[in-house]
């Protein structure tokens, strides 16, 4: 918005037009690359398709009996995501600790202490650069493969999507602690490091009182985003609403799958009012 | 914690009561419930017989498929994954562009002061196609991408353009609240000099209010863009091309040793999607 405060030099107006013209070499590239076809998407063909299968989606069955048996996936998709995201926290709050800078790597926690050799500063990093890893790995696998694979590794149902959403929530919520941390007041802690409190103490009482509102702000906020993915880890046999819309699909009970996909778009928008009250109330 | 005498600012006071405790206890009874609802799986978990079952199954991960043929596929089926990336996030602006102007509300365009005396028709039409943008947000939020994934291979057949039509779809829902939300936000005062100054609405729209919104605008795009990557990997499970239809063809053939190898293109693709679009990010702040 001020770009006339200081004129773009020769370079960095050739490097911009680089830079576009890559980006929409790679756009154009994509659409061509993905077969992709408007014409195939307007054909009638496509056009009845999809009428005809949003058709069949109406009206949702609203059977009293339907109804009441797809209570118990509600239930379900409910208590998957939350015990996820608690896994989540158990999992990713440790790893956290290890991966903020702060206090570790001869960060606030390590001032005034002797230069340390370089095989103990190396040794210290350690466990620094590993929980990094690891939680960039744990978040960077979609959670759908995640229950993919547990469903593999204990069978079809909710433990599967419980342990899919552990680990790929464990991995966010580590990195998002990790850096709320990175961010927080250092005084209290530093304060209490001069009058000699251990560094576990000073993490303890120091570090993350102030900052817990924080993190359960944030989980709560995950919560929310776990609802939608619970519903979905279904699809792959992992428990919850998303099982029984996949069945549904697959029996071609449209209007079934209807009233599920309005159960989750209900509980979704629930999960939503629900978290954004209680955040607000942390804020 | 209270403020020691003498320590400059004073520490702002946070509110409490029975909001603070809802936010705790909330939660904590849900979890409570939601573990006692899940009790026996995890007594299932937590045996010898399903550390055997889970151990057997890591064993056969184990050595992952590098033969060159292989390979190829990956790399065929990665390219094609960030190509479903790349035009499912294009897709998803356009819509979201498109339907912009009409989920902007009057309250930031101005419903016509003194100088356009909009007939009832039109401030009447002008609501309705609000009420109407607003919805069709909504109805393409709500539907899960997996979802209208099934519906665009059922529509276009399998492949990767019903995986770009499903991440449009889903995604032109999200970016456009987010994009309708930005527009909510800008500052009113140069709309409204150009609507005083006698423009249209729809030019006070273009002039006034997009040029504020514009950089957070291709933020939120490349943001989206680093979500879709991962939902692009799995959008295959249902057909829909790319590293997850690989995915699915490997585990239904029980070719364990191959799914190694697609976890690891998967994490590679999204960390190279992740700092690609930081870098472009980036530049992007500096343009503005």
């Amino acid at each position: 918005m001020n770009q006339a405060a200081v004129p773009p030099s020769p370079g960095a107006s050739r490097e911009r037009r680089i830079l576009t013209g890559a980006s929409l070499l790679i756009l154009l590239g994509s659409f061509a690359y993905t077969q992709s076809n408007p014409a195939l998407l307007l054909s009638p063909e496509a056009l009845r398709a999809i009428g005809s299968f949003a058709a069949a989606f109406f009206p949702p069955d609203l059977n009293r009996d339907f109804l009441s048996s797809s209570l118990g996936p509600v239930i379900e998709t409910v208590q998957l995501a939350t015990a996820g995201v608690a896994l989540a926290i158990l999992v990713g709050f440790p790893m956290a600790l290890l991966a903020a800078g702060n206090f570790h790597l001869g960060g606030a926690l390590f001032e005034g202490d002797p230069e340390p050799s370089p095989a103990v500063r190396r040794l210290r990093a350690a466990p620094y650069w590993l929980s990094r890893l690891l939680l960039n790995f744990m978040r960077s696998i979609p959670e759908l493969i995640w229950a993919l694979i547990f469903v593999r590794a204990v069978g079809l149902g909710p433990l599967a999507g419980i342990l899919a959403l552990g680990v790929a929530y464990a991995g966010i919520l580590g990195k998002v602690f990790a850096e709320i941390m990175e961010s927080a007041d250092l005084r209290p802690a530093l304060a209490l490091r001069a009058a000699g409190a251990s560094r576990p103490k000073v993490i303890l009482y120091g570090i993350i009182p102030p900052i817990f509102r924080q993190f359960l702000s944030y989980a709560l906020y995950r919560w929310e985003c776990a609802m939608r993915a619970a519903a979905i880890m279904g699809f792959v046999g992992a428990g919850g609403l998303g099982q029984h819309i996949e069945i549904a699909m697959r029996m071609f009970e449209h209007r079934q799958t209807a009233t599920l996909i309005l159960e989750l778009a209900l509980l979704v928008a629930a999960a939503d009012f629900i978290s954004s009250r209680l955040r607000r109330k942390l804020a | 914690m209270s403020a020691a005498p003498g320590m400059g600012a004073p520490i702002p006071r946070r509110p409490g009561g029975w909001g603070v405790l809802a936010a705790w206890g909330i939660p904590i009874l849900l979890v409570l419930w939601s573990f006692n609802g899940v009790r026996g799986e995890l007594a299932g978990f937590f045996t010898a017989e399903s550390a055997t079952q889970m151990w057997a199954y890591i064993s056969r991960l184990w050595p992952p498929d590098r033969s060159p043929e292989f390979l190829l596929l990956v790399a065929r089926a990665t390219a094609e994954t960030f190509a479903i990336s790349v035009a499912g996030t294009a897709v998803a602006a356009a819509i979201a562009a498109l339907l912009l102007y009409f989920a902007a509300s009057d309250d930031v365009l101005g419903a016509g002061g003194e100088q356009e005396s909009a007939s009832p028709g039109r401030v009447m039409g002008r609501r309705a196609a609000y009420l109407a943008a607003r919805a069709a947000l909504n109805l393409m939020r709500s539907i899960p991408e997996l979802v209208w994934a099934i519906i665009f291979v059922f529509a276009v057949g399998l492949g990767p353009f019903a995986g770009v039509l499903a991440l449009g779809a889903h995604n032109g829902g999200v970016i456009g609240k987010l994009y309708a939300e930005t527009l909510e936000n800008v500052r009113r005062g140069p709309v409204e000099a150009l609507r005083a100054g006698g423009a249209r609405r729809s030019s006070a729209f273009l002039y006034g209010a997009l040029p504020q919104a514009w950089p957070q605008l291709v933020a939120y795009t490349f943001y989206r863009w680093e979500v879709n990557i991962r939902a692009a990997a799995v959008l295959g499970f249902v057909g829909a091309g790319g590293l997850g239809q690989q995915m699915h063809i490997a585990l239904s053939l029980f070719l364990e040793s191959r799914l190694v190898t697609l976890i690891a293109a998967v994490f590679i693709l999204v960390n190279a999607v992740d700092l690609m679009s930081g870098y472009l990010r980036r530049k992007l702040d500096a343009a503005f």
